[in-house]
């Protein structure tokens, strides 16, 4: 079985993950609506985007690493490093932000640059090297400060206030159009460029990748700087949400977007996925957090319930899904 | 005399579209060593799968009759509970464990679920002895030799007390003075009155130690010879294994031999995982445009190795001698230098190292020469989609679309996938690695169609195969290797399937 077939429409196999996702996010949205009083608004949705914007920064670096057949740990913790360092060298020497953001991003694709060359150069399990890295960052957090820094900068506050109005009173954050850039340049360079081709090559099946001559090792290299960069960019959003730096921000957040990643339909082996699915899978697991909320007597435990059904769900699904293409 | 440990009989066995065994008989008498002789892929390893439970009863048909009784077995289990126990090529060690560890690994000496390690070590100390392996038995099994590995295998063979021990190839990757002990052992067990099956590529060695042999080919038995009784000489087994006739399987062609295109000479490689062990010891070799060249050799031969050593250093280690393209000199680093200098490699396992299986055809042909349809790193999927469909109808892919996944085409649609993807890197030398494997009669057809029509153009093919019909009626010259070494170049004129064997055979001049 090819292709699902859709009255004449018919649809490649390796769609079917994301189509899923996106009926599983209109399902959802649709339940939402029935049950609740005022849910069914464009608002909702864009409450999503707003709340979630980091994550979707964070998500889409993981994909990439993700589409590799890697996994990056560190991600979380590389977060809670970029508020630290934003706050504190606001507070302390007071930067001004423009210094203050590209030194972020840079640290973090520079972390993650280490890791990817660790990983390919003593052909190292990604696993372990990121865990490794997840711990290095979070410990350096507290060399900055055990406590929470406040964000005072102008700037910051300023953008963290700003909304951008939409039509019919909707509006969004300016983080939710920095988040909804770095989806689309992610998505174009993924699937239009010949590193794009290779990040896929090399998930699905690095030997062969080699064997053609793609540059396998630098590819890796690459995408855990991506990673680094996003989550770097990501806690660069997170400080203009939450406007403080922690070195408790984020824990446990890597789990998150993988969980995000996998539940937007790529495979955890590599080399099948799409930035769809895992814009997707942010926004299904933003919307269970508002279903909740909604619901008021549910604890917010609720959301890491419907989180697990949901992953074990879609593991089965991957599994059928490749057990197929494979046969 | 003829007292008959183990009688195989009418043993058939299916694969899904090929008949691997069939109406195969296999008679082995008490306690003598029964060689079975046979070319890549004619059935002899899984014979002894069958044998061994590997495949278990019920997946195959016929009869296996072991000391009287006629035997079912469902699994690994039940043949080693029997007696039979079968060492594989690739040696079952757990590289981490001691000696001991392993001789008794699944059959540990306990009390009562406690390890005895007193006894563990002492009775592997003794089944040490039975096989003169002079280690501690407490040495991690990855700090001894290959072959010294062989001989834990065969100690942990005797002590699960083996009536009957199958070999597969057991002297394949030892050196002389290793190979010549394993058989004196051999000797000296089956005067203990065990019985060996030897499955072996050299002849010398069946020859000198054999009692009997049988030979398969295609899946048939053919003959058991009696060492003492039948003449049997290196010749006589030959004959056995590739009598058989060439027909019309193949397209004619005519080809146009043009100037060199590639030259190797005195190429050698080592080993990556056995130090100090050439693998490809001083081969040199010319490709000239518009030939078809062969290499043949039995597995272990080096042929792969060769291959890919050349195709971007992709295998072994201190790789040395000179590679000269079109008459220069030229250095390759990696497979993308060897694509730079239009050599492209197909290897022999396309599902692993030559196809993104999980992909659809358009991207898989394009993975190779993407350099091609892109500029400044950005695709051109007009480009790429236009050049898949013109493969699509060039090669014959048959598939719904080049958006279908190549997971699920058959094996010679996945070969057509691969040399499509090479054609587009527009190279001078193609080296094709098993071309034909696992692919059915007319899919062959249509690949050596177009081994011809690439030859046609003027580019040099290295065609390697185990099938040395295959080589005969499509190549016009072919070279034999031989344990690591070039043994003869052959003119396709000159070519016989016994004169190639002989040389495929010939050990290194000692």
């Amino acid at each position: 079985m090819t292709t699902l077939t859709l009255g004449r429409a018919s649809i490649p196999a390796k769609y079917l993950p994301v189509l899923v996702t996106g009926c599983l996010f209109v399902a959802m949205f649709m339940v939402g609506g029935i049950r609740y009083e005022g849910f069914a608004t464009g608002q909702i949705i864009l409450n999503v985007f707003i709340d979630n914007a980091f994550l979707l920064v964070m998500a889409v670096g993981m994909t990439f690493v993700i589409l590799t057949g890697g996994i990056d740990l560190s991600v979380g913790s590389v977060v809670a490093l970029s508020t630290m360092i934003s706050a504190s060298l606001m507070a302390g020497p007071g930067w001004p932000p423009y210094l203050v953001v590209p030194l972020v991003l840079a640290i973090g694709s520079g972390l993650g640059l280490v890791m990817g060359y660790i990983v390919h150069a003593f052909d190292i399990q990604p696993f372990i090297v990121t865990l490794a890295g997840m711990f290095l960052a979070r410990g350096l957090c507290y060399t900055i400060g055990t406590d929470s820094i406040p964000i005072e900068d102008p700037t910051f506050t300023a953008f963290a206030q700003t909304r951008i109005d939409l039509f019919a009173d909707m509006w969004i954050s300016p983080s939710v159009i920095i988040a909804l850039v770095v989806v689309a340049v992610a998505a174009y360079v993924l699937r239009y460029t010949r590193f794009g081709r290779s990040v896929y090559a090399t998930g699905g099946s690095e030997q062969s990748a080699l064997l053609m001559g793609l540059p396998v090792g630098r590819t890796k290299i690459t995408v855990y700087t991506i990673s680094g960069f996003c989550s770097a960019l990501g806690g660069v959003l997170l400080s203009f949400y939450m406007l403080s730096g922690y070195g408790l921000h984020a824990v446990g957040m890597e789990l998150d977007v993988i969980a995000a990643v996998v539940i937007g339909g790529t495979l955890l082996t590599g080399g099948s996925g799409f930035l769809l699915g895992t814009v997707l899978g942010v926004l299904v697991l933003g919307l269970i957090q508002t279903i909740i909320s909604f619901e008021g007597t549910l604890s917010s435990w609720w959301t890491k319930i419907f989180i697990g059904l949901l992953l074990f769900v879609f593991i089965l699904l991957q599994r059928l899904f490749s057990a197929r293409s494979r046969r | 005399m003829t007292e008959h440990i183990l009688r195989m009989s009418g043993i058939t066995k299916t694969f899904p579209g090929v008949k691997a065994l069939q109406d195969v008989n296999l008679s082995v008498r008490r306690g003598e060593i029964h060689a079975i002789c046979g070319e890549n892929g004619a059935g002899k390893s899984t014979l002894m799968k069958v044998l061994s439970g590997v495949y278990p009863h019920g997946e195959y048909e016929g009869e296996i009759t072991f000391e009287g009784k006629r035997c079912e077995f469902r699994g690994i289990r039940d043949s080693e509970h029997a007696g039979i126990v079968i060492i594989h090529q690739e040696l079952a060690l757990s590289p981490q464990l001691s000696i001991a560890e392993n001789i008794f690994l699944g059959n540990e000496r306990a009390k009562r679920g406690v390890i005895d390690w007193n006894r563990t070590n002492y009775e592997a100390g003794e089944l040490m002895k039975r096989v003169g392996l002079r280690e501690n038995p407490t040495t991690p099994i990855s700090d001894i030799g290959v072959g010294k590995q062989q001989l834990v295998e065969i100690a942990k063979a005797l002590s699960k007390e083996v009536k009957l021990l199958i070999l597969d190839e057991p002297t394949a990757a030892l050196n002389d003075d290793d190979s010549a002990h394993l058989l004196g052992l051999l000797r000296g067990l089956r005067d203990e009155g065990i019985t060996c099956v030897i499955i072996s590529h050299k002849l010398n060695e069946v020859i000198a130690i054999a009692d009997a042999v049988t030979i398969i080919r295609d899946g048939r038995t053919i003959e058991t010879l009696d060492m003492a009784t039948d003449q049997v000489t290196e010749d006589r087994i030959i004959s056995g294994m590739v009598g058989r006739a060439l027909d019309n399987r193949f397209p004619p062609h005519e080809s146009t031999i043009g100037d060199e295109a590639l030259r190797i000479e005195d190429w050698t490689v080592y080993s990556p995982s056995q130090p100090g062990r050439k693998v490809v010891d001083g081969a040199s070799l010319t490709l000239r445009r518009g030939e078809i060249v062969g290499l043949a050799g039995l597995m272990g031969a080096g042929r792969t190795e060769l291959a890919m050593s050349v195709f971007g250093r992709t295998y072994g280690v201190h790789i040395s001698g000179k590679i000269f393209k079109d008459g220069r000199p030229i250095e390759i680093r990696n497979v993308q230098d060897a694509i730079k200098h239009g050599i492209a490699y197909a290897t022999e396992d396309r599902k692993r190292y030559g196809l993104n299986l999980i992909e659809d055809i358009k991207r898989n042909v394009s993975a190779a020469g993407l350099k091609g349809l892109a500029s400044r790193g950005w695709v051109n999927e007009n480009e790429e989609y236009r050049v898949a469909e013109e493969f699509h109808r060039s090669m014959n892919i048959k598939a719904p679309s080049v958006n279908s996944v190549v997971g699920k085409l058959s094996g010679g649609n996945q070969q057509k996938v691969v040399l499509s993807k090479w054609i587009l890197t527009e190279p001078d030398v193609l080296i094709l690695d098993e071309p034909t494997r696992g692919i059915d009669v007319g899919a062959k057809y249509e690949i050596y169609t177009i081994i011809n029509r690439l030859a046609d153009e003027g580019k040099a093919v290295l065609v390697i195969s185990s099938e040395l019909p295959e080589l005969l009626g499509l190549c016009d010259r072919i070279y034999t290797l031989s344990e690591g070494r070039i043994t003869g170049e052959v003119p396709r004129q000159e070519a016989t399937q016994e004169h190639l064997m002989y040389l495929m055979t010939k050990g290194q001049e000692r």
